[in-house]
């Protein structure tokens, strides 16, 4: 599979009948648990492997991109000159993983480590054959640049004229997205160790000291305005915005929100009071009751 | 050898007695994955498998897999259990951790107590001796809160069910209230030193996170009408236990008083044939119907009821706290 260094003129190959899928993957967009399941398994890789290989699952949204949301990790043997790949086991963890969740589908494979190599090559062709665009993701998990890149490639094919040489990798633009329930978790997930899981009010404390934090900021950044800093235009708009879009109630309107609101939260408050000191009666009497 | 056998069979027999669990320690990947998993599928509750280990007091929690959702219930037992063993056995050959430790499940609006979960809880203490639930909220996640709560049950309670029997006799001899039906341990999360590298910069430290904004928002209402709403149905349906109860405390008071007035007649039809010098009949007689014992309804239900009810509360306490924090705090903004 080596790539012809020839000066004739190579071409992308425009696959004929397949352009939509092809051409469709523009972008693609990965889940944190894809990364964190990749670095658990290599973290826990037999000890002769250096790199650990696995599949990706996930979806191809309308607009062409594709979403991958999980992965798991497929043993492998990797020598300098042969790759091979525990085929069965592959398909024994679709099977698996489909019967939970039948939408999630292969999109493509990933290895640690930087680049791509020979190997590599083969390996994606193994999938191309189970997807018809798999997408490859390296998760560098050495930080051999000083910092841990993923970055994600598609295959393209090389044609010289008729004759098909090789395959590309191309890379392709990945996105790290969120959904908004993991991000609850996520400020948890950052540390090495959390101590506990923060209560609702230690979560909302925490909250409204950054609050407080940010304002204090835009309030020295204005202070400075005046004398010292240069004003930004756009700054001072983005102020403005934000200052203009309290609502503006007349006071005894919004005194009585306030209070109507705080009127009910308070009456919630007590009817659950009451609910419990109903039960803890009601608890004493029924165990407490005796016949004669 | 011989000191070797010795001194193993006395490591074996003082593993008997093993510390307390006193914290449960979760991986970062599993807490993920759970709530992946179960927002996926809100509002249908789904389960899945934790594995981990079992170190001294603390239990950790390294891995967990989903279990698929079921239709039917015949042909998916043999499934289900083949389902499991491929994975295990999958998970073994990538060097993941494979004792199970417990298992994990997803509730609406934190109504977890039912007596399904006790029964899981007791097939699962026969094979493993120390299991955990982790009960995750998802509808809690709008509101900025991971909800997410390790459950096990109380021995004390586990030794009653065993007995299987909840009688108000038994109950008040060993103190026993519904409080100490579930314990709630504490749960520590952590994560190798590897993926707090990635994350810390895959994703930089902002100012403020999506959880603050969810936390500020102030409009709760729908979960606060969704919690009274259930708190509502669980009061009504206490209140059709304790119903019950009544019912079998008249109905054996009544019993008693028939006992009686029988026991009356007998011994006044005993002194007349005493006095007539025929013998004197028994005193008791268990072919009558009126001394057949009632059986005495079982608290259970009554006790996870309680429960819920309870969790009910304290949710709205803790959201009408948040609310009125929230409102305080517009009031000063809009002040200003």
């Amino acid at each position: 599979m080596a790539v012809s260094s020839e000066h004739t003129v190579l071409q992308f190959a425009a696959p004929s009948g397949v352009a939509e899928s092809a051409a469709a993957v523009l972008s693609a967009r990965v889940h944190p648990l894809v990364i964190f399941n990749i670095c658990d398994c290599f973290v826990r890789r037999p000890d002769q492997a250096e790199r650990v290989i696995g599949t990706l699952l996930g979806s191809v949204l309308p607009d062409g991109t594709v979403d991958i949301r999980n992965s798991y990790a497929v043993p492998h043997n990797e020598s300098t000159e042969q790759v091979a790949l525990d085929i069965d086991y592959h398909h024994n963890m679709l099977a698996s993983h489909l019967k939970v969740n039948p939408k999630e589908v292969i999109v493509g494979w990933y290895s640690t480590g930087v680049g791509v190599t020979g190997g590599s090559a083969l390996i994606h062709d193994f999938y191309s054959r189970e997807v018809p665009n798999p997408i490859h993701l390296t998760v560098d998990t050495g930080f051999s640049n000083g910092e841990g890149t993923i970055k994600a490639y598609v295959s393209v094919n090389l044609s010289l004229g008729d004759q098909q040489l090789a395959a590309q990798f191309q890379e392709i633009p990945l996105d790290l997205r969120m959904v908004e329930a993991e991000r609850v978790g996520f400020d948890l997930l950052k540390n090495t160790a959390v101590d506990k899981l923060p209560s609702d009010l230690e979560g909302m404390e925490l909250t409204m000291e950054r609050l407080i934090a940010l304002i204090n900021d835009v309030y020295k950044y204005v202070d400075n305005v005046e004398g010292r800093t240069s004003a930004d235009n756009k700054i001072g708009r983005c102020i403005a915005d934000a200052v203009a879009s309290l609502p503006k109630f007349p006071p005894q309107a919004f005194d009585k929100l306030v209070n109507d609101s705080l009127q009910d939260q308070l009456l919630l408050l007590y009817l659950s009071s009451i609910t419990r000191t109903q039960l803890s009666l009601a608890e004493k009497l029924n165990t407490a009751a005796q016949l004669l | 050898m011989a000191t070797m056998a010795r001194s193993f069979l006395q490591a074996i027999s003082t593993e008997e007695t093993a510390p307390p669990l006193r914290v449960v320690q979760i991986e970062g990947l599993v807490v993920l994955k759970i709530i992946k998993h179960c927002k996926e599928f809100a509002p249908t509750l789904v389960t899945g498998q934790l594995l981990g280990l079992d170190v001294g007091s603390v239990l950790e929690v390294t891995n967990c897999f989903p279990f698929p959702v079921r239709d039917g219930d015949e042909e998916i037992e043999a499934d289900g259990a083949n389902y499991q063993l491929e994975m295990m056995r999958c998970l073994r050959e990538v060097n993941v951790d494979n004792n199970t430790v417990g298992w994990y499940q997803s509730t609406i609006l934190g109504s977890y107590q039912t007596v399904e979960l006790i029964e899981t809880f007791m097939n699962y203490q026969e094979s493993i001796k120390r299991c955990v639930c982790i009960i995750y909220d998802p509808s809690k996640a709008d509101q900025g809160v991971l909800a997410l709560k390790a459950v096990k049950l109380s021995d004390s309670f586990m030794e009653l069910y065993r007995n299987g029997n909840f009688t108000g006799e038994k109950l008040r001899e060993k103190n026993f209230s519904w409080m100490d039906i579930f314990e709630e341990i504490p749960i520590k999360v952590s994560n190798s030193a590897l993926i707090s590298a990635f994350m810390t910069e895959l994703e930089t430290d902002t100012p403020v996170s999506q959880g603050d904004y969810d936390r500020l928002r102030s409009s709760t209402t729908p979960f606060l009408e969704n919690n009274m709403d259930f708190l509502i149905k669980c009061m009504d349906d206490l209140s059709m236990e304790q119903q019950k109860f009544q019912f079998y405390y008249r109905n054996l008071s009544r019993q008693q008083a028939q006992q009686q007035a029988w026991l009356q007649k007998r011994r006044a039809e005993n002194m007349a044939r005493r006095a007539a010098g025929e013998e004197a009949l028994p005193e008791e007689d268990p072919s009558n119907p009126i001394f057949k014992p009632i059986p005495e309804p079982s608290r259970l239900e009554g006790f996870l009821i309680t429960n819920q009810v309870s969790n009910f509360c304290s949710q709205i306490n803790g959201v009408a706290g948040q609310n009125f924090s929230r409102l305080y705090l517009t009031e000063a903004l809009h002040e200003n």
